[in-house]
């Protein structure tokens, strides 16, 4: 670790905070995506604001209460509400109404398949719609914690107490359970297809390799993890939950097993989010305090996007061409890069 | 540390063992013209169904915690619920987390102390237990529950009052003393309780952590006949002649301690330690005031099992006693090892 922390109004730090498109949506924002040329920053409750590269903000009403989660691969944003309801959103702007809970019970997660193919779950039942095919669900011995389709196949993985379970919906009898004692809540399949990781509710990440279900644990967080994201081509996991950025070694055959991960941009507060570019060795991440950093893998060089005295970024994310940052704290104060 | 509390968002544990009357008094405090929004989180849909407020189902999902707390276990269905919930902040004013009929509280306690992101959004305000005056004397034999619910209890609500005849109520007030002499008692028929009598009570907060004395001002001074014998039946009573019962229960009791003489932090803070990590099994509840030695300041603290939480509160008064008072509610508490581990950290 470097020994010194940046003070952000140092002149130390190469700034571009002068560049930052400023947008103020006055809502509280829980998620950002990009939905074609535009961020789609998503609400607390019932609202997705679309702001254009101009700054010019479009709010569309998706649910009519809280917006519990989402899912985004660019041309559409899945999300569930506490009304029950799993609704998608284009780039244009259109909502469609994908499925409805008969008891209107709250929509804890959402996953996306590159093929079009969508997850919901509610309570302890996780379903899946792909295509013209019917529905077809899985229940797991406790409330979902949390959906992601893995990247090759019709497989999805579904968290919850005690481990993960990996289901191919198209497949009788194919759900497979991977045990670990514990609450498990986000996860997400290594870019490769070779390993699982999941965000526990104590602070510590959980893997798994695949190939044989070999454990990985990722502990030492002072605070739980709730952001992660893949560094281009995979080669590591970036993770908020310290302070410090950090980003455990996924490049070689045994992922980060008796590894130590890096731990870049140290600050006097907590990394509440993080977005890895999708091209570049870089990653965006935003602090408790209100701090925006750029930071090279690297070498753990930094720029500095927004200063800090704010409350927390509670969003991240860049375009798929890796133009455009957007970022918003969790009031809605946010901005828009241009690389 | 006030202002902190107060912007957070109070939470209401509703317990009491299955017909005791949790639905009933959840209806009233819902359809009572209070001008509040309260979310609801309850493990029955259907029950109770007013408009304006946020009902949520939950299922009573405990697991324990990996974090070495033995007895640590958190309600993992609340975790979430709480994130949920959080994302529609300003659109409630509380939340009442109703539990079944036969839940163990302290799970749902431990979510509050344990959860960050919780703590950050939350506070817990009171467990209130909501009894039935006909039959709790029996359930207190027969369901570990009950006794639980009764020993967690920060306000007890004795409901159906009107179905047992005053000897009766005297009978189930005392066996609920013999328990818990500490928690609010109101007597009820239907749960008509006033609702600042069961929801803001602060019962959690270092701050307000003055209600130590037992409850019913006809407290025995004089200390309780703590022969630890075996009885061949549940409770022994004794008739202090006065008309009021005390039991002893003979699993479930409360220990209180108290001492005018000053305390030495560098022993008690350990020894206090020690002992929830090697009782905390045993011990449901615990509250302190303390008067350190050298020390200007009242020191509080209060625990659920293992976890404590303590802070100094605010200068002792001029003319104010500086004593120390500690109550433990809990199950086959070793009484005479506490007492002399507490003997021990006093000042000589």
């Amino acid at each position: 670790m470097k020994e010194f922390t940046p003070a952000p109004d140092s002149a130390s730090i190469v700034s571009v905070t002068d560049r930052v498109k400023p947008v103020t949506l006055g809502m509280a924002v829980t998620s950002v995506h990009f939905l074609g040329p535009r961020a789609a920053f998503v609400g607390g409750e019932e609202n997705v604001a679309f702001v254009d590269a101009k700054g010019e903000i479009t709010t569309v009403a998706v649910h009519s209460g809280g917006i519990l989660s989402t899912a985004c691969d660019g041309k559409r944003l899945v999300m569930g509400g506490d009304d029950g309801k799993v609704v998608s959103l284009d780039a244009k702007g259109e909502v469609t109404l994908l499925a409805t809970d008969p008891k209107r019970r709250w929509i804890d997660a959402v996953a996306l398949h590159a093929d079009g193919a969508f997850a919901w779950s509610a309570g302890k039942i996780a379903t899946v719609k792909s295509g013209k095919t019917e529905e077809k669900s899985l229940e797991v011995p406790t409330t979902v914690g949390g959906l992601a389709f893995a990247p090759k196949g019709l497989r999805l993985a579904i968290t919850h107490y005690n481990g993960a379970t990996l289901w191919f919906p198209n497949m009788e009898g194919s759900a497979e359970f991977l045990p670990w004692a514990g609450s498990h809540h986000a996860v997400t399949f290594s870019p490769d297809n070779k390993f699982l990781v999941t965000a526990m509710h104590e602070p510590a990440l959980h893997g798994w390799r695949l190939a044989d279900n070999r454990h990985m644990r990722m502990t030492g967080y002072p605070g739980r993890v709730r952001s992660m994201s893949w560094s281009a081509g995979g080669k590591g996991l970036a993770t908020s939950g310290a302070d410090t950025v950090i980003i455990w070694p996924f490049g070689s055959k045994d992922g980060p097993m008796g590894k130590e991960p890096a731990m870049l941009a140290p600050l006097q507060a907590r990394v509440a989010a993080v977005a890895c570019h999708p091209k570049n060795d870089i990653l965006a991440c935003g602090y408790s305090d209100g701090t925006v950093l750029m930071v090279r893998l690297e070498d753990g060089a930094e720029i500095l996007v927004r200063r800090n005295g704010t409350p927390p970024v509670a969003a991240i994310a860049w375009n798929a061409k890796g133009t455009l940052l957007a970022f918003a704290d969790e009031n809605g104060d946010g901005g828009l890069l241009e690389l | 540390m006030s202002e902190a509390t107060s912007s957070k968002i109070p939470v209401t544990v509703l317990t009491g063992y299955l017909g005791a009357g949790k639905t009933t008094l959840l209806n009233r405090i819902l359809s009572e013209n209070h001008g509040k929004k309260y979310a609801v989180i309850v493990n029955e849909f259907g029950e109770i169904g007013i408009d304006n407020d946020l009902i949520i189902g939950a299922d009573e999902e405990v697991f324990e915690m990996n974090n070495g707390c033995i007895c640590c276990t958190v309600r993992g269905d609340l975790v979430r619920i709480m994130d949920g919930l959080m994302k529609r902040k300003g659109k409630f004013d509380a939340i009442i987390v109703e539990t079944t009929g036969l839940a163990d509280p302290a799970p749902v306690a431990q979510t509050f102390f344990v959860d960050e992101d919780v703590q950050k959004n939350a506070r817990l305000d009171a467990v209130v237990t909501v009894a039935d005056a006909k039959w709790l004397s029996d359930r207190l034999k027969d369901a570990p529950e009950a006794k639980n619910q009764i020993a967690f209890a920060d306000v007890i609500v004795l409901n159906k009052t009107d179905l047992v005849s005053k000897g009766e109520l005297a009978e189930v007030e005392a066996r609920i003393r013999g328990i818990n002499p500490y928690a609010k008692l109101h007597r009820t028929e239907r749960c008509s309780v006033a609702l600042a009598d069961v929801l803001d009570r602060g019962a959690f907060d270092l701050d307000r952590i003055l209600d130590i004395e037992p409850d019913f001002l006809e407290a025995d001074d004089h200390d309780h006949d703590h022969d630890h014998h075996h009885h061949g039946h549940d409770h022994h009573h004794h008739d202090h002649g006065h008309g009021l019962k005390h039991y002893h229960d003979e699993d479930m009791q409360s220990l209180s301690l108290k001492t005018d003489k000053p305390l030495d932090p560098n022993v008690f803070m350990p020894w206090l330690q020690n002992l929830v990590q090697v009782e905390g099994g045993k011990i449901l509840r615990s509250k302190g005031i303390l008067a350190f030695h050298d020390d200007d300041d009242r020191y509080v603290f209060q625990g659920v099992h293992m976890m404590l939480e303590g802070n100094h509160q605010r200068k002792w008064k001029e003319g104010e006693p500086r004593e120390s008072r500690l109550v433990f509610i809990g199950r086959e508490l070793p009484e005479e090892a506490i007492r002399k581990g507490f003997e021990s950290c006093i000042v000589s």
